[in-house]
């Protein structure tokens, strides 16, 4: 049975056992559910954590904010166009360290989502993030990214205003940034439009986000013409946080609870902030041009498959 | 508009000069000795298109062209010294079908993979030049394409050379998952070494170019010519019209579309690609930056 089954069915169990009156149903019920948790948690699939990944339930970009700095001032716009909501970024301090903070921000609610196009930026996004790293290496502050998205969004305006131009000008630019960049995949990790906020000195994973070149629904639909093969999909793509921890791309892991951060997302936090701590001291270390050199070898390295 | 008028009857007269003698055609016609454009819809003999850099003689459409015959279109004969000519991918071959996917075009294209690199004269001039391919795997980029790229700006950066890339690409190599998109970083990073050393890279862009070579390279030289009506963009128009839920207008994300939003630089028409490229290549020599008290 696949996560999403299987919790649907614990929650049907939740409202059964709260009904059920006599001991014996009780018990039955409860045992039925435990059974259904070590199963369904034992053997996650790669599916099951693109399901866990999307989950709306699931903190977002605002949470680690909001839990992990301190005196956030968001800032908006690109100065050229407009601001796009599916970015969010601005200044803010890491235990008294000024940082400077940006992610993709999707929606808890439909309502949010609408508002911030679920988490899918236009260009304007991607050159509002630009802005703000050039600002952050102008004062020499370390850049940290929160990467949360199905892609950028393919639309008319976004392509009449540049969506590919505005994604690879970024790539360009994160890779010649003289100050520590460290991005952190929280959810979903969608193909250029995650990657053009995430050329990093660091790429860290929660346990079940996942990154890839594209949906696994819109893998299938490529590979297969049929989009309902994406549980298939899923496993071939190899886009779990352990498939690219074992492939060398993503140099640190975050656990997760069972059932997912969101289920017991106090600890994540307190974990993340130690880790940024701890890594950015490593990196403060080291002048601006050898942290561009040693991101130059990072992707020669982590991009390199082919015979000598 | 009078330059506009005599601009326009040298581009006529260009494509008159390349246009084959019209010719009545058979009622059963044998197969690959016409071709029909897939534009106008109409047959010529595939010959006569050839020799015309297969820009159809009835309505203009630049149809795609191989890198073989890009190459032949584009620069001075025999100065091609190629470069990582033998690199080919060593892993992702785990995914099924893949390998012989890979073999059988290596086959049938004569190429490793979707692009040829490699240094070169155009009209006496230097550069190094890459030139993708459609016909493999839709030019897509993987771990090859990336690397090679890649080793292309690094070498052109050493030998203090400008660099041209004939963009032709659906975009990422699905097949190499996660590797394929770090090539777009990959690429890019490289560029702007090159860029950084002050060096000239010329992006042309051809039918199509989408996804990730647009959200990389492509999009990134100094100066930017497309032929014309070729498809550029980032997401594919089948994914758009998907997520708006409308048809898309007509021309839209067309080599003209880009030039009125100000994407790229000029459209050049194939006959008078090779000159222009001589030219820009001239204007950023060192001898002109000389002239210049530069
Ligand atoms: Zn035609």
């Amino acid at each position: 049975m696949a996560l999403q089954e299987a919790e649907d069915r614990i929650r049907q169990l939740d409202i059964e056992l709260s009904r059920a009156t006599d001991t014996a149903t009780q018990r039955e019920l409860q045992q039925e559910k435990s059974q259904l948790l070590a199963q369904a948690y034992g053997s996650i699939s790669s599916f099951d954590r693109v399901y866990l990944a999307r989950k709306t339930t699931r903190p977002g970009v605002r949470d680690y904010i909001g839990r992990i700095f301190t005196d956030f001032f968001e800032m908006h716009g690109d100065r050229l166009m407009q601001d796009d909501p599916a970015v969010i970024g601005g200044i803010a301090a890491l235990d008294g360290m000024p940082v400077t903070v940006i992610g993709h921000c999707k929606g808890k609610t439909l309502d949010e989502n609408i508002k911030c196009n679920f988490g899918m930026p236009n260009p304007e996004g991607y050159r509002k993030a630009l802005r703000l790293m050039k600002q952050a290496e102008k004062f020499r502050r370390p850049i940290i990214t929160f990467i949360d998205t199905p892609g950028a969004y393919p639309g008319l305006e976004s392509e009449m205003h540049g969506q590919g131009e505005a994604i690879a000008r970024n790539l360009m630019e994160m890779g010649s940034l003289t100050v520590p960049i460290i991005t952190i995949v929280i959810g979903e990790g969608g193909s250029g439009g995650a990657l053009a906020l995430s050329v990093a000195d660091r790429i860290w994973m929660l346990e079940n986000a996942v990154y890839s070149i594209l949906s696994p629904e819109g893998f299938a639909s490529i590979l297969w013409k049929d989009s309902s093969r994406a549980r298939e999909a899923a496993e071939l793509m190899k886009l779990t946080a352990y498939d690219l921890y074992a492939r060398g791309i993503v140099d640190r892991l975050f656990g997760e609870p069972a059932g997912g951060v969101d289920s017991n997302s106090r600890s994540i936090y307190e974990r993340m902030k130690n880790a940024l701590l701890n890594e950015l001291s490593i990196l403060g270390r080291q002048n601006g041009r050898a942290l561009v050199e040693q991101r130059y070898k990072k992707y020669r390295r982590i991009g390199d498959c082919t015979s000598k | 508009m009078i330059p506009l008028f005599k601009e326009r009857r040298r581009k006529l007269t260009l494509f008159k000069a390349m246009r084959p003698k019209p010719e009545k055609l058979p009622n059963r016609i044998p197969e690959g000795l016409y071709t029909r454009c897939p534009d106008c819809k109409q047959d010529f003999v595939t010959d006569q298109i050839a020799a015309g850099f297969y820009v159809c003689p009835g309505c203009g459409y630049h149809m795609k062209l191989t890198a073989q015959g890009r190459l032949k279109l584009v620069i001075d004969k025999g100065s091609l010294r190629e470069l990582n000519a033998g690199l080919v991918t060593l892993e992702c071959l785990d995914f099924p079908g893949y390998s012989e996917k890979l073999s059988n075009l290596q086959s049938s294209t004569g190429l490793k993979d979707a692009v040829v690199t490699g240094f070169c004269t155009i009209e006496g001039h230097s550069a190094v030049i890459a030139v993708m391919d459609s016909r493999f795997m839709m030019g897509s980029m993987g771990s090859v394409v990336g690397e090679k790229i890649s080793r292309a700006f690094e070498y052109a950066t050493k030998k203090r050379l400008p660099v041209i890339i004939f963009s032709a690409s659906g975009g990422a190599r699905m097949q190499e998952g996660i590797i394929s998109l770090i090539q777009m970083a990959k690429t890019s990073n490289a560029l702007a070494r090159h860029h950084q050393a002050g060096l000239l890279y010329i992006s042309c862009l051809t039918n199509p170019t989408t996804g990730g070579v647009t959200a990389s390279f492509a999009s990134l030289g100094d100066i930017i010519i497309a032929e014309p009506r070729a498809l550029i963009g980032f997401a594919g128009p089948r994914v758009i019209e998907q997520t708006i839920h409308q048809t898309l207008p007509q021309g839209f994300q067309r080599s003209e579309f880009l030039l009125e939003h100000g994407f790229i630089d000029q459209i050049v028409e194939r006959p008078r690609l090779r000159s222009t490229l001589a030219t820009l290549l001239r204007l950023h020599s060192v001898t002109a930056q000389k002239k210049g008290g530069g």
